[in-house]
């Protein structure tokens, strides 16, 4: 190859500057995982979850979440038959250590509803970053650069449900990975790890054989506040129109 | 939970924009408004309010270095801040804000200050000695030029600054109401009418601030207010306040009538949590009053004295109302839950690094920078040679 020196100048710091590039978009320890042959979401059924509160705590061991701030959390909704669009709704603690018993109701519904991020694959968080801090990943997963955060909370008011939070101690926007340092290694996240019903599986649309396929096709699956229009990931199913 | 009433998402509980964030839109509206003030009378040759217009540009001056203060107070990481000039991000409305308040501050501002300041620092370099001397030399950027035909390339090129100036005044307003506006997220701030308003409130408290500042330093002076000057001043400032009022309940009726889903929490809010910064200050005390004594004064013969107490009093009720604005905006907005089933508390700090004296502090200190500014560069009207040539200047 002939390289002018003024070519060799131009070159050297190009490269340099793309390597980087190259190499953020490889996870370093998972050296057969192709980001390219995946679409991760979650399917979060409600008619399994038991409101043990598991997923909260598994989060908050394996994701080290400072307490007081979620992750993901439970909530439980009491919907009764004569407002239908107004439930009553607690989550105490995040559901982290379940929840009080319930008084019977004879005209209305209790059921719970596990909440976190949902990987919009158009969110709002991702647009109105600053700085580009937060992005979405080729394989569908919004994550957050720490190390150059701002810290200002734009994607905290952006977010439409609620996930995000500005970290006590470290001052930079915090939320749900997917626990991609986890699914990368072929490994599950810690919530479904965690959930002894079922509830939370994670899917990947772009393997053929993941059973969410078989699901959505028999299911009536729905995701939180479709009108956002965010291209949310986290798929519900069993979900009463009065969730929000 | 202490302070939430029904039902908050977790992580909704503690409120992510303090009041610092309250006080940056206050700021940078009376930048925008100082200004357009002053292009009344470069651009729209409103000759009576000349005696107000270099006093206007150094106020938006003082603000304007302020502006970014809470913003970079407010950050976690305020060290990081200077990635949004190097690598902002495309989609995002706040990474205009660098941008937008460079291009402010560098392009318009300081460029109509050193245009229409030339003539007199070069005459104040001259009569002065030492370090003095220095400064102004300095100041003046090496002109030394001061023959009627510079003087005349000064008004030209302020002219046109100026007119540029409008836009980018609009914009870097504008641009603040839309970061709020374009959060779908949030109802109580998504709506296209967020920059208008934003727009027309920060003129009213821009104008408003100048007519205060021009009447407490002329009478700090022992001179005499040019009652024409405030007169007109008072007229713009109630026209460009109803414009603002109308807007505002535009927006407000139409939440009302439509009804829709997020309803029920504003209305909740703003009959409880902000009964009392809403409607006790900013449309009956803040609005409403000066709107009615301003009118008065439009329609009767009062004498001078009195007009003066009236101004003044408006105007400063005028800030009450802007204030409570962005605090009804920016407080409010985080008030409710995005699940509109619960609302929570803004527990404010006191002297915290976001908390009220730290608020207060910074809206205040843009007045100890004019009173720098003022001593650098004397506004006053008695002082400028030149002051009838742009009173009377007729640009193409």
């Amino acid at each position: 190859m002939n390289l002018s020196r003024r070519q060799f100048l131009v070159l050297v710091p190009a490269t340099a500057v793309a390597w980087q590039y190259v190499l953020a978009g490889t996870p370093r320890d998972a050296p057969n995982y192709q980001l390219a042959d995946h679409w991760w979401g979650m399917l979060l059924d409600i008619t399994k979850c038991i409101g043990c509160g598991n997923c909260v705590r598994a989060c908050q061991a394996e994701n080290d979440v400072p307490d007081g701030y979620f992750r993901t959390w439970v909530e439980r909704y009491l919907r009764t038959d004569w407002n239908l669009t107004t439930p009553e709704v607690i989550s105490p603690d995040g559901g982290k250590e379940g929840f009080p018993t319930a008084e019977e109701v004879k005209d209305g519904m209790y059921f719970f509803v596990p909440k976190m991020c949902n990987h919009c694959a158009d969110s709002p968080c991702t647009q109105v970053c600053p700085v580009g801090a937060t992005f979405i990943t080729p394989d569908g997963v919004v994550l957050i650069d720490q190390t150059y955060c701002l810290g200002c909370a734009y994607c905290v008011q952006a977010c439409p449900y609620g996930c995000r939070y500005i970290h006590p101690t470290r001052h930079v926007a915090d939320k749900c990975t997917l626990c991609y340092h986890r699914i990368t290694k072929g490994l599950t996240t810690a919530c479904c790890e965690n959930c002894p019903t079922g509830a939370r599986q994670l899917v990947d649309l772009k393997n053929p054989n993941d059973p969410i396929h078989a699901f959505l096709k028999t299911h009536d699956v729905h995701v939180l506040k479709p009108e956002m229009a965010t291209g949310a990931k986290a798929f519900y199913n069993g979900l009463d129109g009065s969730v929000r | 939970m202490g302070g939430v009433e029904g039902y908050m998402y977790p992580n909704e509980i503690n409120l992510y924009w303090s009041v610092l964030i309250v006080v940056y839109p206050y700021v940078t509206g009376l930048v925008a408004g100082a200004f357009i003030l002053a292009s009344l009378v470069r651009i729209f040759n409103v000759k009576e309010v000349a005696p107000t217009y270099r006093l206007a540009l150094l106020t938006a001056l003082a603000f304007l270095i302020v502006a970014p203060l809470p913003l970079l107070l407010h950050l976690g990481h305020p060290e990081r801040c200077f990635e949004m000039y190097f690598t902002p991000h495309d989609t995002s409305a706040m990474a205009m804000f660098g941008y937008v308040y460079i291009w402010y501050l560098m392009a318009v501002l300081l460029f109509e200050i050193w245009l229409d300041f030339r003539h007199d620092i070069i005459l104040t370099a001259r009569s002065s000695k030492g370090l003095k001397r220095a400064f102004y030399v300095l100041l003046s950027l090496g002109s030394n030029n001061t023959s009627e035909h510079s003087l005349a390339v000064d008004e030209r090129a302020g002219w046109i600054v100026t007119l540029i100036g409008i836009p980018s005044a609009f914009l870097l307003h504008g641009y603040v109401g839309f970061i709020f506006g374009s959060i779908k997220a949030n109802p109580w701030w998504s709506s296209p009418l967020m920059p208008v308003v934003f727009i027309f409130s920060a003129m009213v408290s821009g104008i408003a601030l100048v007519l205060l500042v021009y009447m407490f330093t002329t009478r700090a002076r022992h001179r005499e207010i040019d009652m024409p000057c405030v007169d007109t001043i008072a007229r713009y400032l109630l026209y460009i306040f109803i414009i603002d009022f109308v807007m505002e309940m535009l927006d407000l009726v139409h939440r009302i009538y439509v009804a829709d889903e997020s309803f029920r929490s504003i209305n909740f809010m703003v009959h409880t949590k902000l009964y009392f910064s809403q409607i006790v200050l900013q449309i009956y005390i803040g609005t409403l009053v000066p709107l009615i004594l301003l009118g008065i004064v439009q329609v009767t013969r009062l004498s001078p004295s009195l007009r003066k107490a009236i101004y003044a009093l408006s105007a400063a009720l005028i800030e009450i109302a802007v204030v409570s604005m962005r605090w009804n905006v920016v407080i409010g907005g985080q008030l409710f839950s995005k699940s509109f089933l619960g609302y929570t508390t803004y527990k404010i700090g006191l002297i915290t690094h976001e908390g009220l004296f730290m608020a207060v502090f910074l809206t205040l200190l843009p007045l100890a920078f004019l009173w720098v500014l003022v001593k650098i560069l004397p506004p006053w009207p008695e002082l400028k040679r030149g002051m009838n040539r742009v009173a009377s200047v007729t640009m193409p």
